[in-house]
């Protein structure tokens, strides 16, 4: 599904990301795991478009895709979430996740001025399609509701509703569970699980290790911009360079 | 069970752009009817006017969250283009019409390109500084434009027999193009298109992500509000027979921008009140009419400190948001 050949990342003269490789089969979760600063976001960024990365090369499907710009990676089906949310509050939550349909929904200026049947029609499918996805995450009742007007935990479901509604080959969530209390990360682990089942493909950036053990199949270590381990999640808890280097560090903060 | 009020309420929600609109064309249809001083007939026919190009402006500024303060060089360029091709060229007044909003296209597209790579301040000089050469061309450039006089003996239009020469006329005509107009605008805002474009104002990044090309969206919206401009400033110069630059320098293109937040960023039922509100007010405070600009400004200040979103949609909003929260409390 995705293949990570040496991605390397630079901010100024600050390595980012230092020749990390990995692949993600499909259908499954992989966990991309490491401290703070270590480079997990960034390598998302790269992977949808929203960075460049400057040397090596992102496979989606076996197509280099490091050089496209980010609507164009959407366009081949990846969806993402962002840690900070970035939903768009002037919309109602159903315009929230009907915007995941971007890629499906008409392009043409001309097209959509003059909204003939089949334009109704497409968008019509288009509604349900994004009712049905908020009815998944539990939000169907507050479909019409301002996005602004949610709780936190309630604006992180609409951002994987949006994610998740366009049915996409690989979805990238960056921290689903930040600032969630312990009741609101037991429903985002049932959801993430429950698209899993139905055959979704993730790559999952999260500190919460319960989490991450719950639901990976894969876990990555980055630790400075280098990928330190990789493999099933048990054999990756009991690495001694993941425990020194982000287990360790965890433990002595804690 | 559904029971026929049910029925009738849901047709009634499921259709309410479209009955709106219709209920609107039915008032403007029998308005001169009710309404048959010129003076007052020819202030709704200048709204009409003003409408159609702030629709434009409202897609680009209140939609793809851009900005211009050069909107009313595109009104010139429709105004002096219609004079120029129907005057001094002889051509037919429809089909020139239709060529200089094409012209008005590729010069927003010239003009797009480069600038919509900017944002903020920097757009806004940049689209300021594309009025003022407009400007300043319509002044100097005396032998093709008049210069400072003006332009005048710009023909009426005529469909068959019908000649568009009093203000009744003006307003079938004017209105005609402001409704459809106004449809293509709310057609556009529900669609795809529109909600990428919504998406593309709150946050370019996000947008993006999902799949919208920001930048080709952003040329588009902005050709597209040129050609409305255009096509609002050919009809200007047809209605008055006379053009002259005053009415298309920056402060003009500032009065189009304060119509939009009036209106409401993003709201295209908001355009029609902004354009009409700011249209009147000078009519409505007589004495006050030397002191316009400041008035306008200090208007654009207090909505942009106190309603950001703009008069109509920070309403709205506010109102919404308290009736959503009340019902589920």
């Amino acid at each position: 599904m995705l293949e990570l050949r040496n991605v390397s990342k630079w901010f100024g003269g600050l390595p980012a990301l230092q020749d990390v490789s990995f692949r993600i089969a499909p259908g499954q979760v992989t966990a991309l795991i490491g401290p703070n600063g270590a480079g997990k976001s960034t390598l998302i960024n790269c992977i949808s478009g929203v960075d460049r990365v400057q040397a090596g090369s992102v496979l989606l499907a076996r197509r280099p895709v490091e050089a496209l710009p980010a609507f164009k990676i959407a366009a081949l089906g990846v969806a993402r979430t962002f840690q900070n949310l970035k939903l768009f509050s002037r919309l109602t939550v159903l315009d929230n996740v009907l915007t995941g349909l971007t890629v499906a929904a008409e392009r043409s200026f001309a097209v959509s001025m003059m909204r003939l049947p089949a334009l109704r029609h497409q968008e019509r499918q288009l509604r349900l399609r994004a009712l049905k996805a908020l009815d998944d995450f539990g939000l169907a009742k507050k479909a019409h509701w301002p996005a602004s007007s949610l709780s936190y935990g309630e604006k992180k479901r609409v951002e994987m509703a949006r994610a998740f509604v366009s049915d996409p080959r690989l979805v990238l969530l960056d921290e689903p569970v930040a600032g969630l209390n312990t009741e609101e990360t037991a429903q985002i682990a049932r959801h993430i699980r429950r698209q899993r089942s139905a055959g979704h493909t993730m790559l999952l950036v999260e500190h919460d290790m319960e989490l991450v053990m719950e639901v990976a199949d894969q876990v990555v270590v980055l630790d400075s911009g280098r990928c330190i381990a990789s493999g099933k999640p048990e054999a990756v808890r009991s690495n001694p360079l993941v425990l020194e280097a982000y287990l360790g560090r965890m433990e002595a903060t804690a | 069970m559904l029971t026929t009020r049910d029925n009738l309420f849901y047709f009634i929600y499921l259709h309410r752009t479209g009955l709106t609109v219709l209920a609107l064309g039915v008032v403007l249809v029998a308005w001169p009817v009710m309404e048959s001083n010129p003076y007052n007939l020819g202030l709704s026919n200048l709204i009409a006017i003003y409408a159609i190009v702030v629709l434009g402006l409202n897609l680009f500024i209140g939609y793809a969250g851009q900005i211009s303060l050069g909107h009313a060089a595109f009104f010139a360029i429709g105004a002096y283009g219609s004079a120029i091709g129907t005057v001094t060229l002889g051509g037919p007044a429809w089909p020139v019409m239709m060529a200089v909003a094409l012209v008005a296209a590729l010069i927003a597209l010239a003009v797009g390109l480069p600038a919509l790579k900017l944002s903020g301040h920097y757009l806004a000089m940049a689209t300021l500084g594309f009025n003022i050469v407009v400007y300043t061309i319509l002044v100097q450039w005396d032998a093709v434009t008049g210069g400072p006089s003006g332009f005048a003996g710009i023909p009426y239009l005529t469909i068959g027999s019908v000649v568009f020469d009093n203000e009744i006329h003006f307003h079938y005509l004017v209105w005609t193009f402001a409704m459809v107009a106004l449809l293509l605008c709310l057609n556009l805002v529900r669609s795809g298109v529109g909600r990428g474009l919504a998406a593309l104002a709150e946050d370019e990044t996000a947008a993006a992500a999902l799949g919208v090309d920001t930048r080709r969206a952003k040329v588009k919206v902005f050709i597209l509000s040129a050609v409305l401009a255009s096509v609002a400033g050919s009809l200007f110069a047809h209605c008055y027979a006379f053009v002259s630059p005053d009415s298309f320098n920056i402060f003009v293109s500032v009065d189009f921008v304060i119509m939009v937040v009036v209106g409401g960023m993003g709201s295209i039922w908001g355009t029609l009140f902004g354009t009409a509100l700011i249209t009147l007010l000078p009519e409505w405070i007589e004495a006050l009419e030397s002191f316009k600009d400041i008035i306008h400004g200090l208007i654009l200040v207090m909505i942009l400190l106190f309603l950001p979103q703009g008069l109509v949609t920070g309403i709205v909003d506010a109102v919404r948001t308290r009736i959503a929260l009340n019902r589920h409390a």
